[in-house]
């Protein structure tokens, strides 16, 4: 196993709110985890890079308990009220945005609470409108909103900025760390971007083959420094467990700053 | 050939430079374009004037087709008599209950067979069965069981109307996104509104389409029941006209079943964009 999955102190005593031990899936005779190990303390924001085809988006879909097409063994000790976020925003084009915000909500309270959630993304005045009148960012923003409006232990997002475009990323990334902030819950960040995930995250894991072979925590105290030295090694060290050289890890486009 | 595909490259800087088209006064290139006023009308009114023409010029013997001018006399003089009316009557009715139940029955077992794959066995094969049967073939049968009143007519039109139904809100619902399933999944749907909330609006477009076929079949199986057997409505009405050979009055009954098809159809339709109006298509 590679050599710097620490043992997860801190995660593994006491009450994680994700708790993962030798999970095993295959789709047909492929394996596509093998053995997996991870924890994820409440209110952590846990990032998993790897290259496509390593598993990432299975381990997110056992977590999200929508493994069905699969075989495999163990089932991974996730809370009850998970939340997912997907790559895309998914909103049923039939219902107008805040009722796809309460999808499934009981309760006299739910509409206020869906207000709420939608004031919180930003997009109270648009509560009416039809999904399709909204711009690829303010979908996924209600998409954001219907999982926070649940209080959700988890939180599991599938790249789900991929099909956003770079400035409407940067707002979602801000967007997103604020509301982690103030709703607090576990998060499991699906990504193929390093910067992506430096930035939001506070732990990286790289999946591959099935397995976990890195996991760092993520240099930031706050809002992170790219440019700082701990930054730079942190993004090259990731990189280069993804496969991809040094001369990949120099090429940056300073987008973040 | 080279001359004729190369544009020459100044006449088209020029055109991109002109000035003067404001935007939004040409349509869209590849999409039909904006609806035209009374842009519907254009079909029939082609083909009432070509008939006009034919039987003024002589062209058209008035046995076999009788001019328009006759036909509108007659149409004024049925309604005059309150015969239309009668005979009209009398087959709304039996187009409405045969369309309600008929839209009930498709619909209900549309949605058994889209939701389980027990009731998809034991749904699917035998409405199959039944879309390759004419109602025509079928009335006899239908006589037996229910006589020669009006049930055995509700019945016929019931049975033309339900397969449309099913089979496009059948595809409707199967063919709904596997990822709202998902979706419906994580925020912990009950089964009930999950058809509630996904499934039915989902399978709506479908059905809507299924009620296009349905109006239309529902006018058409009423013209067979009514000439085979019955002693009013429209099908009976021109029944009776071609015993005594009054084509004028035969002509009539099919420009009504044609407005009353058309009539059904655009109700549908202004249905359809009431209710579908979170759809962006071709269309709009």
């Amino acid at each position: 196993m590679a050599t710097d999955t620490r043992e997860l102190s801190a995660a593994g005593r006491g009450r994680a709110a994700v708790r993962i031990r030798g999970l095993e899936r295959s789709f047909g005779p492929r394996k596509i985890l093998d053995g997996l190990e991870l924890d994820i303390a409440p209110g952590e924001f846990v990032a998993l890079l790897g290259r496509s085809g390593s598993g990432k988006s299975t381990l997110l879909r056992a977590l999200a308990g929508l493994d069905h097409d699969v075989t495999g063994k163990g089932v991974p000790d996730a809370p009850d009220d998970v939340s997912v976020v997907f790559q895309d925003a998914r909103l049923l084009p039939w219902k107008p945005v805040l009722d796809n915000v309460v999808l499934g909500l009981d309760g006299p309270g739910a509409r206020e609470r869906g207000r709420a959630a939608l004031a919180e993304v930003g997009l109270a005045e648009r509560e009416s409108a039809w999904p399709v009148e909204l711009s690829g960012g303010e979908q996924q923003r209600v998409s954001l909103a219907r999982s926070l409006v649940r209080e959700p232990r988890l939180l599991l997002a599938d790249e789900p900025f991929g099909a956003l475009d770079a400035l409407t990323r940067i707002r979602m990334h801000e967007l997103l760390r604020k509301l982690c902030a103030a709703h607090r819950p576990a998060v499991l960040l699906v990504t193929h971007d390093v910067d992506e995930a430096i930035e939001l995250a506070d732990r990286v894991v790289v999946l591959e083959q099935g397995r976990l072979i890195a996991d760092l925590p993520s240099v930031t105290d706050g809002p992170p420094r790219p440019g700082t030295p701990e930054h730079a090694a942190l993004r090259g060290e990731l990189l280069a467990r993804l496969g991809l050289g040094a001369a990949a890890a120099s090429k940056r486009e300073e987008v973040l700053v | 050939m080279s001359t004729l595909t190369k544009k020459p490259a100044p006449e088209r800087a020029a055109g991109a430079d002109r000035p003067g088209r404001a935007p939004g006064t040409r349509g869209p290139r590849l999409a039909p374009g904006r609806p035209r006023r009374f842009g519907k009308a254009l079909g029939p009114v082609v083909l009432v004037a070509l008939w006009s023409a034919g039987s003024a010029a002589g062209l058209i013997e008035p046995r076999l087709l009788s001019p328009p001018w006759t036909v509108v006399a007659t149409a004024g003089d049925l309604i005059a008599d309150g015969r239309l009316q009668g005979h009209l009557a009398a087959s709304a009715q039996r187009a409405l209950l045969g369309l309600v139940f008929g839209t009930a029955a498709g619909l209900l077992l549309a949605v058994a067979a889209g939701l389980s794959r027990i009731g998809e066995g034991l749904i699917d094969g035998p409405v199959q069965m039944k879309r390759a049967l004419p109602s025509l073939a079928l009335v006899p049968l239908l006589v037996l069981w229910f006589g020669i009143g009006e049930t055995m007519k509700v019945v016929t039109v019931a049975l033309a109307v339900f397969v449309p139904v099913y089979i496009h809100t059948h595809n409707g619902l199967r063919t709904i996104d596997s990822r709202y399933v998902e979706l419906s999944e994580t925020v912990r749907l009950s089964r009930r509104r999950f058809v509630r909330h996904v499934v039915l609006p989902g399978a709506l477009p479908g059905f809507l389409l299924g009620m296009r076929f349905a109006v239309t079949a529902a006018w058409l199986a009423l013209v067979v029941v009514e000439q085979v057997n019955a002693t009013s409505g429209l099908g009976y009405m021109m029944e009776l006209a071609r015993t005594y050979g009054q084509t004028e009055i035969i002509i009539v009954g099919l420009v009504v079943y044609g407005l009353l098809g058309l009539l059904s159809d655009g109700l549908v339709r202004y249905t359809e964009r009431r209710v579908l109006s979170w759809r962006r298509t071709l269309a709009n």
